[in-house]
């Protein structure tokens, strides 16, 4: 596997105790109710947050280890990561944004074109919706050539119809890469659409029987189920 | 009219807004995002001039620059110079007077950018140098703006300290405001009013430009 952890983190409510682990090209999807410690997950992987315990490899180079006092500082990881919202810069405009890291200006062109907002390259982020935003998050992300690509809910604070284009456009993407993918979401149907793998965490733990339970109890995630007209729906309902 | 003592003004002010912001850049960002013992009273003492009386801090500056003081005598072992009743010596003189009017707003200004972004910049490779460069600077020229009124406003306004540290050597440390005290004190109330004057349009137009550049940066044109 590219990505192995095992980390346990004292958080105020509950303790974390999480393995995971993650092949190249392969999506795992992290799903569970907020404050279940998801984006703590992800940001431990980020290196934006340290686990009090455990080990983090990536390609068998240690990224984190309490017992060596291994800590990769988060700029070493060479990972991509793509925020709820808000986190272009707002200096910049969205071409300067997405070359921002770039390791090939030469590639932006074509990633924005791939993204759909080519046309907005001189424009600040200010000035584009909320989706294209996210679209440019994608390419300042993938221009680095990540080693790694980690999604904490990219396209949550986003409307349902550029919401599920946005997944479209991902899943396909999703085909052509050929490292592990982290993504977070809370939504079912969202998870069932774009995961090789689904874990389920609930308070800093995987609880495999979380999903089958939220269906049955919520009728909204039952639709949301529905609506991804995904063959695995009768699997989990 | 005195005009050399106008242009003894705004020299000064003008270095030293320029060495201020280069200055109190770095020390905003520590006080912003650094964590370390002894930090509030790090904080404190670089707004204490605000609180101290100028004569007060003029009479430490020139127990500091005088030839017996530990400033003025490394100055006189590299130079062979003296630091007091000279240009360089009322630029540091104001540079120590003016620094919590420029670390304050430049503060103001790193604490209000989303710490998102800072983490994004790590995502994106950049160490803490390279992120204070090209993302924490260019999101803070308000802040930059408005310490660049106040350092420049306030030494221009400066009186008490000046006269001490450089007293009033014509075209050299006789700066605008020690020229209007001496011409009242000459009753010459001709040219005390005709430089009092000048004052009004100088900070009006550098309030304007300032202004200008900060409505810019905040609109993002």
């Amino acid at each position: 596997m590219a990505l192995n952890l095992k980390v346990q983190k004292k958080l105020k409510y509950f303790d974390m105790d999480l393995s995971l682990s993650c092949a190249d090209g392969r999506m795992v999807v992290l799903i569970g109710p907020s404050g279940g410690g998801k984006t703590t997950l992800v940001r431990m992987v980020a290196g934006l947050s340290m686990p009090d315990e455990g080990r983090i490899d990536f390609h068998g180079e240690a990224w984190f280890d309490s017992g060596r006092g291994i800590n990769l500082p988060t700029r070493k990881r060479r990972i991509g990561y793509v925020f709820q919202e808000y986190t272009l810069f707002p200096h910049l405009n969205l071409y300067d944004n997405a070359a921002f890291a770039a390791v090939d200006r030469k590639e932006v062109d074509g990633l924005m074109e791939l993204f759909g907002i080519a046309h907005l390259r001189k424009r600040k982020p200010h000035l584009v919706s909320g989706g294209e935003r996210q679209r440019c998050a994608l390419c300042q992300a993938l221009a680095r050539r990540p080693r790694m690509l980690l999604l904490d809910e990219p396209f949550s604070a986003l409307d349902v119809v550029t919401r599920r284009g946005l997944r479209e456009e991902l899943k396909a993407l999703k085909n052509n890469l050929s490292f592990p993918i982290l993504y977070v979401t809370h939504d079912i149907g969202e998870a069932l659409f774009l995961a090789d793998e689904i874990l389920p965490i609930v308070e800093g733990r995987i609880d495999r029987g979380w999903m089958q339970r939220t269906i049955a109890r919520e009728p909204s995630a039952a639709n949301s189920v529905r609506a991804t007209r995904e063959p695995r729906l009768a699997l989990a309902y | 009219m005195d005009f050399l003592s106008l242009y003894v003004t705004l020299k000064l002010a003008l270095v030293a807004t320029i060495l201020l912001l280069l200055i109190a850049a770095p020390i905003a960002y520590v006080l912003a995002y650094a964590h370390f013992p002894g930090k509030a009273l790090f904080e404190a003492l670089i707004y204490l001039p605000i609180a101290l009386p100028p004569t007060v801090m003029g009479f430490y500056l020139i127990l500091a620059m005088g030839p017996k003081g530990a400033v003025g005598r490394a100055w006189g072992l590299l130079t062979g110079g003296s630091l007091l009743f000279t240009f360089l010596g009322i630029v540091a003189a104001s540079v120590l007077y003016s620094i919590p009017f420029a670390v304050q707003p430049i503060k103001a200004a790193f604490l209000k950018i989303d710490p998102r972004l800072l983490e994004n910049a790590a995502v994106l490779g950049l160490s803490r140098f390279a992120a204070f460069i090209r993302v924490v600077l260019p999101n803070s020229i308000g802040g930059m703006a408005a310490a660049s009124i106040l350092v420049f406003l306030h030494t221009i306004g400066a009186f008490g300290v000046l006269l001490m540290v450089g007293g009033s050597v014509p075209g050299v440390t006789k700066v605008a405001s020690i020229a209007v005290y001496e011409a009242v004190e000459a009753m010459d109330y001709r040219t005390a009013g005709w430089m009092s004057l000048c004052f009004i349009p100088i900070s009006y137009i550098f309030l304007l430009l300032v202004n200008r550049l900060n409505g810019e940066a905040r609109h993002g044109a």
